[in-house]
């Protein structure tokens, strides 16, 4: 069972919380502009990393707020966890 | 040429203390090149490695495995063969699968213990009962094995499930499969294995990846632990690290890689002689040869690639299963584990030449690979062969994510992908 380190509530059981995926994908600033090659791999396309991993929580079943966190997909270690906007800590 | 298994073999064997028996694959060392190498000696690993060998004649042909064979997860799913998909593409696919389960252990000389004994998926609540209707009608129409039961029926066919008015997860009805079942998953990869050695095909164990060559958009071999091996065309087939392993080569898939677990308990007599499906509660069940009750839970949230097992999903499980079938509740786990499985956004597998000449992936099919093993190996045999997809796998390209031609199968399982 993880124990999350919500920014605004501090540590919550994993049950509370809901996966938003892979962190950092940014919305096409021109969506007109796109090709379909370009639309699949915003859509569709995932890094998947096997190893650290940003991503997105949500608090769900708590503040409801979203957050990101560094955490390792091999190994379940759980790096940073920094607020949406911010930018990922080195 | 390897001795056939027969109750002959067996009596010959029997009066020389079992002592005679022969290898049943070989371990060789690897060759410097080969025409074929597939990466992943899981069932469809070996299943395409078998069936380029039997429908093209392939043989040059080595099978590398990081680990050993059939220790992913064809050894971790809860064996249960169906065909009853909504898509047509996917009802084609998963039913050619089917009916070569059906000859599988006359085709391989291998007894992988087929047991057609039916698999119901339940519905707890209209939307359940319409929605699998609808299902029951799709696939009929597709000319595949399907009914729908009454609550009456499915008590008539499993007692020990909780019909009452009053239950937790309330019995409407259910969809039967009679052609569905389960086999046994070692035996599928075993079977295989030993049927591609015969063909003369390499299978090397303990063997890890560890780079793909390409020369310009061509592939050229693979990086290994045992040294570099080269070869025309390269498959990737490595279930739960496909994207890993394509990365490899500098591919990009549409793949996230998820736990899936599943637990058994402890022995029982017989008490449950068909699978029992949910799709609401996350559950499927039956009861192996041995007597333990397996069960299968939904995917885990996130991803991962621990092959852990956690409290929050056996707790959800056994909650779910319990109510379902309250004489299970005093039973005891024995064992539970996690597969991973390499999930695609509309739920169905890539079958699929890349944009790399000479390089194939085979992967994506979720929480469903098990049932695909032989329509899996068999289509993309003939991928990899003619360098071209075989009309049953065509839909499953890659390019589907760009033309957005998906087959979204998203509740095809019984569980939420």
């Amino acid at each position: 069972m993880f124990l999350i380190n919500c920014p605004w509530c501090g540590e919550r059981d994993e049950e509370e919380f809901a996966y938003g995926g892979e962190a950092h994908i940014v919305r096409p600033k021109d969506p007109d502009a796109l090709n379909d090659e370009e639309w699949a791999d915003y859509l569709f396309m995932r890094k998947n990393t096997k190893g650290n991993y940003l991503e997105r929580w949500n608090h769900a079943h708590g503040c409801r707020r979203w957050f990101n966190m560094q955490r390792n997909t091999a190994t379940h270690e759980f790096g940073a966890v920094y607020k949406i906007g911010e930018k990922p800590p080195k | 040429m390897k001795s056939k298994y027969s109750i002959f073999s067996l009596v010959r064997n029997a009066m020389g203390y079992h002592q005679g028996w022969e290898q049943a694959w070989r371990s060789p060392e690897p060759k410097p090149e080969y025409d074929v190498i597939i990466i992943g000696g899981g069932g469809h690993g070996l299943a395409t490695a078998y069936y380029l060998a039997k429908e093209h004649g392939i043989t040059n042909v080595a099978v590398i495995e990081k680990g050993w064979i059939g220790g992913g997860n064809t050894g971790r799913n809860t064996t249960i063969i169906r065909s009853n998909y909504l898509w047509d593409e996917s009802a084609r696919l998963y039913d050619m699968s089917l009916k070569l389960y059906e000859g599988l252990s006359q085709d391989l000389n291998f007894n992988i213990m087929l047991s057609q004994r039916g698999v119901l998926n339940l519905a707890h609540n209209l939307h359940d009962l319409r929605e699998i209707s609808r299902r029951v009608n799709a696939i009929r129409l597709n000319g595949i094995d399907s009914e729908m039961l009454s609550t009456a029926d499915v008590q008539a066919m499993v007692p020990i499930l909780d019909c009452s008015k009053n239950a937790r997860y309330p019995i409407l009805g259910a969809s039967l499969q009679k052609r569905g079942g389960v086999a046994r998953h070692d035996g599928v990869a075993w079977g295989y294995a030993r049927a591609a050695d015969a063909r003369g095909i390499d299978i090397i164990q303990k063997c890890e990846v560890t780079g793909i060559m390409r020369d310009g958009d061509t592939v050229t071999g693979v990086e290994t632990s045992r040294g570099t091996i080269k070869a025309k065309k390269v498959a990737i087939v490595t279930a739960g690290h496909t994207s890993h392993v394509a990365a490899m080569a500098g591919l990009r898939l549409p793949i996230e890689s998820f736990p899936l677990q599943a637990m058994v308990s402890e022995p029982i007599k017989p008490i449950l002689d068909c699978v029992v499906m949910s799709g609401a509660v996350h559950a499927y069940i039956s009861q192996s040869d041995r007597g333990e009750m397996v069960m299968g839970a939904g995917i885990d949230h996130f991803i991962s690639y621990t092959q852990k097992s956690t409290l929050a999903v056996v707790e959800q499980q056994m909650a779910a299963v319990t109510k379902l079938i309250p004489i299970l509740s005093r039973l005891r786990l024995m064992r539970q584990w996690a597969g991973i499985v390499d999930t695609c956004p509309d739920a169905s597998p890539i079958v699929s030449k890349t944009p790399v000449e000479g390089l194939y992936v085979n992967g994506g099919w979720g929480t469903g690979g098990f049932k695909g093993t032989p329509g899996s190996g068999w289509v993309f045999a003939h991928t990899i062969a003619q360098d071209r997809p075989h009309a049953l796998n065509a839909p499953f390209a890659l390019e589907r994510f760009t033309t957005g031609a998906l087959i979204d199968e998203h509740g095809a399982a019984a569980v939420a992908h």
